[in-house]
């Protein structure tokens, strides 16, 4: 009846696990309370839960973005103290049963369930906007998108309640990853839920991707899009080309798992080897996948807070593209130390370093746009600066392990992911978070706090340095990746400063929070009522904050690169149109958290074995697909009294404000 | 003021992270290299570090500089909002790098060729052979020239190349001595090769550098570079004198999965072991498991 399942997979005898679902369940019991006591199921219902507003989604996306960081973070810190304590001799907290679990989780939520919705979910506000659309290309598969991304990030912390997660390292490499060697549900959990997040992410580059190219606003030619657009494009193009080769990958190893094939065994003729090509063919794209869009954050704030517009468009242009196709081409710098012969593993250095000259010249484009500017050290500025610094520290160690010589000693050390944090938090996170104080204004009609805002930015940037320096120390002294306990006083100091560097940064993301509750409760002062707050130059501006659910009343028309700049220039924005036109919206529907619903289940029974249940979901999955495509009934008109009384609205607002 | 306190703090803590960085220098084993190879590829590290340094270190001052002297309550500055492409400095953006990266490049060339890990290093005196077999989770070192295998520690003379070939019993590992030079991955069903040599005599801490289960934490081993061949020859005397001996069956013993594993010797060694335990992978598909 259970599958595999039975009471005793439930970890009930581990305190710190135990407390980490109890507070969750907790949590979750509230919310439902308090959603019961304020009467507002409907609401989230029709609001939320079924919207195809992209708007929405991203926000949605960006919530369970920073939810994650928060688990993902627990993991971090778990992980370092775990490393101070277990020294000389000592076992530690955490026994390597548990341990193991924790640094791949880390991993897994960090880059999947973290960076990846905040990028879709900055992607899903921005972007429609900032081309002068309605909504996305396809926004029902925008709604599934998200779901299907949601029932991923569910199934990684049902792991923690029922069962164990994997204990491989975020990419799972076999045979460790095998029956074989890991008998277990771990890595069943991390195969579903990466398998059906995956899905969704593959959906998002094909709705993005179709979104840019075909639904951009009369005159913006591609040489005219906003940096942040075109990052998202390639970042889509990405998604279309690597992400198949992780869902074919994992299927390989499922079918290993599940039915005995010998594709990564050791014996029978499977080969390991192709595992790690193949993960890391998806994996070096990947990492551009998440820092492209950040790039785009960088340049779209670096010439917002400079107040001049952005030095070198075109080269920065060709930059991003030139990473795009490039990334495809480095894959083998992840295993230098396989054994290749000595021309693979140079020609592969040699690729990865062309990646830095594109790269170093966006730094100094970013850093051209703020020479005789008027910089405005505003909280998404400060941010930029932070990265500017430590991302050059970040490509340099970079470069450093791309050439092979220097990488047959340093991989796989503290040095290694001293570096790939310092990439991943000072560019990907920096960014992300300047993007979120940018854009937030946009979303929810009010500013953050910037006091707070700042405090969050010198606790991340300081303590990211206390803590990360002493791992590249580490990595020259010897230590490798992934110890539950270690046993050399030399290593022991820098434990320490690193734990310290934890704590500020435990600051950081407090600041964070307090900014996210400060800014909700004191809005009425910080309200964004012009749609304008920075004074930006990019269409998101023209409209009001937040947006109407059709965003533009009437479509805008882009003359220049900065097209609102522009408008402003010559005095031809926010005008009122002479006469509404009735608008075409998308209906809300809930067919794609009912499918993602059923892959829930689907995902829950396949990594317990439980086949009348998978066979019970794949049948509503397909009836559920099936009763939406047969709906002829999924688009309406807005009628133009509506638009006009919406709009009138906001003009009101704009002529009290002035 | 509240900016001149931060960049106190930032200041405060750069000179603690230097005053220990220097202090800690002895236990920098990278940089701090007994053997031939690691020695060439400290000297790698530090040449490419300062060829980047061209570009990082401008690039970090003219993000403070220029942030500072632009910032918007400094009214003399220049103010050129329109101001967005000159040839010129695009010329200097792409070009530099571009030479940077050109100089990197031959240096990567000459340098991955030179220190390739399957090239034997010259030298007058015969190498030392020493095959390497990762178990769960130990190192198992056959000495098949002298007939004897040991778990977790070897031994060898110094300024005497060591050929290592390495595969493994179960997972992917990697073979390493930080204080020597490179590593390279434990693979079962395949031979893997990686060539080291100690010019000071010392104990060095080995271990395997890919995480591999759940004693992956306490798989090391010691490596005992000796001051003579006198030396390596009464070590190999005191392994000979154990009693315990290494056939077929006694490994499959050895191969059970253990965690702390102690340090143990065998007097004798069946021959073939080594190539028997990379076949026994590859025979079931009729393929020679010798591809490197």
């Amino acid at each position: 009846m259970f599958g595999k399942l039975t009471l005793s997979d439930i970890p009930y005898h581990e305190p710190i696990i135990v407390g980490a679902v109890g507070a969750m369940i907790l949590g979750g019991l509230v919310l439902v309370a308090a959603l019961f006591y304020f009467r507002k199921w409907t609401y989230l219902w029709k609001e939320w839960l079924t919207s195809v507003d992209h708007k929405k989604i991203g926000i949605m996306y960006i919530i369970v973005a920073l939810v994650m960081l928060l688990r993902g973070f627990a993991d971090a810190f778990m992980m370092r103290s775990q490393q101070l304590i277990a020294t000389s001799g000592s076992e530690g907290v955490l026994p390597p049963h548990h341990y193991d679990q924790i640094f791949t989780a880390h991993g897994v939520i960090m880059i999947f369930f973290m960076a990846m919705p905040f990028m879709v979910g900055l992607m899903n506000i921005a972007v429609p906007l900032q081309i002068g659309a309605r909504d996305v290309a396809f926004p029902f598969l925008n709604s599934l998108s998200f779901w299907l991304f949601a029932v991923g990030a569910l199934l990684i912390n049902i792991s923690l309640a029922v069962g164990e997660f994997a204990q491989t390292g975020w990419l799972a490499y076999p045979p460790l990853s095998g029956i074989q060697y890991s008998p277990g549900v771990g890595v069943d959990y991390w195969i579903w839920s990466l398998q059906i997040s995956g899905i969704g992410t593959l959906l998002t580059g094909v709705n993005f991707f179709v979104t840019i190219l075909k639904m951009r606003a009369p005159g913006m030619t591609l040489m005219k899009m906003p940096v942040f657009t075109w990052t998202a494009l390639c970042t889509n193009v990405l998604i279309l080309a690597s992400f198949p080769i992780l869902t074919a990958t994992v299927a390989l190893l499922t079918l290993d798992r599940y039915l005995g094939t010998h594709f990564f065994t050791n014996d029978m003729g499977g080969n390991q080897m192709m595992y790690v090509n193949l993960i890391w063919a998806w994996g070096h794209p990947e990492v551009y996948i998440l820092i492209l869009p950040a790039f785009g954050i960088f340049s779209e704030v670096v010439a917002t807070f400079s107040k001049k517009r952005l030095f070198g468009y075109t080269s920065l242009v060709y930059a991003t593209v030139a990473i795009t196709i490039l990334s495809f081409i480095v894959w083998l710098h992840h295993f230098f130390t396989m054994g290749s012969g000595a021309n693979v593993n140079a020609f592969f250095g040699i690729t990865t370093m062309i990646i830095a000259v594109p790269t170093g010249v966006k730094i100094f484009n970013w850093l051209f746009t703020l020479y005789q500017g008027r910089i405005e050290f505003s909280t998404p500025m400060l941010w930029t600066l932070g990265f500017l610094v430590t991302f050059s520290i970040g490509g340099m160690t970079g470069v450093l392990l791309a050439v092979p010589g220097a990488d047959y000693v340093l991989h796989n050390s503290l040095f290694l992911i001293a570096h790939f944090h310092n990439v991943i938090i000072g560019g990907v996170v920096f960014g992300y978070i300047a993007g979120l104080n940018y854009w937030f204004p946009k979303a929810f009609g009010f500013k953050l706090n910037e006091k707070l805002g700042k405090c969050s930015f010198w606790c991340w940037i300081v303590g990211f340095f206390t803590t990360f320096i002493p791992l590249y120390a580490l990595g020259f002294m010897g230590m490798t990746r992934r110890l539950s306990h270690t046993n050399n006083p030399d290593w022991i100091p820098m434990f320490v400063i690193a734990e310290i560097g934890v704590f500020i940064i435990l600051c950081g993301i407090a600041f964070q929070l307090l900014q996210l509750f400060v800014s909700v409760k004191n809005r009425k002062q910080n309200l964004d009522l012009t749609g304008d707050p920075w004074g930006g130059r990019t269409l998101e501006w023209a409209t009001s904050s937040p947006p109407p659910f059709y965003n533009f009343a009437e479509t805008p028309v882009v003359k220049e690169r900065d097209a609102f700049w522009d408008m402003k220039e010559k005095g031809i924005d926010h005008k009122k149109p002479t006469q509404y036109k009735p608008i075409h919206m998308p209906k809300n529907t809930p067919a794609g958290l009912i499918i993602s619903a059923f892959s829930l289940t689907l995902g829950f029974a396949l990594i317990w074995h439980i086949w009348w249940l998978a066979i019970v979901s794949v049948i509503g999955i397909f009836v559920t697909f099936i009763v939406r495509t047969c709906n002829d009934d999924i688009d309406y008109y807005v009628p133009a009294e509506e638009v006009e009384r919406i709009e009138n609205q906001h003009f009101q607002k704009m002529t009290n404000q002035a | 003021m509240r900016q001149k306190n931060y960049l106190g703090c930032v200041k405060k803590l750069a000179l603690c992270a230097t005053v220990l960085l220097l202090s800690g220098c002895d236990s920098m084993v990278l940089m701090n290299s007994k053997g031939q190879v690691g020695a060439e590829q400290k000297y790698l590290i530090l040449t490419s570090t300062w060829l980047m340094l061209i570009v990082v270190i401008p690039a970090i001052l003219m993000t403070l500089i220029f942030a500072w002297k632009y910032r918007a309550s400094n009214k003399q500055a220049k103010y050129s909002p329109n101001w967005s492409h000159s040839n010129k400095v695009e010329a200097v953006v792409w070009g530099i790098p571009c030479l940077i990266i050109v100089a990197l490049a031959t240096l990567t060339w000459k340098s991955t060729h030179a220190l390739d890990p399957h090239k034997p290093i010259d030298s007058d005196v015969a190498p030392i052979n020493i095959q390497v077999v990762a178990l769960d989770w130990k190192w198992l070192f056959i000495y098949p020239d002298q007939g004897i295998a040991t778990i977790n520690q070897i031994a060898f003379p110094k300024d005497v190349p060591v050929n290592f070939q390495v595969t493994s019993n179960s997972v992917m590992n990697s073979f390493f001595i930080p204080q020597l030079g490179s590593q390279i991955y434990a693979m079962a069903g395949m031979q893997n090769s990686v060539h080291l040599m100690a010019n000071e005599a010392g104990t060095y801490g080995g271990m395997s550098a890919n995480y591999s289960g759940h004693g992956f934490s306490d798989m090391t081993f010691t490596a005992l570079a000796m001051n003579s061949p006198q030396e390596f020859d009464e070590w190999v005397n005191k392994v000979k004198a154990s009693s315990e001996t290494l056939g077929r069956n006694e490994f499959e013993k050895v191969a059970e999965p253990s965690q702390k594993n102690p340090v143990e010797y065998f007097s004798s060694v069946e021959p073939h072991l080594f190539q028997n335990i990379i076949d026994k992978f590859a025979k079931s598909m009729g393929m020679a498991g010798t591809g490197e």
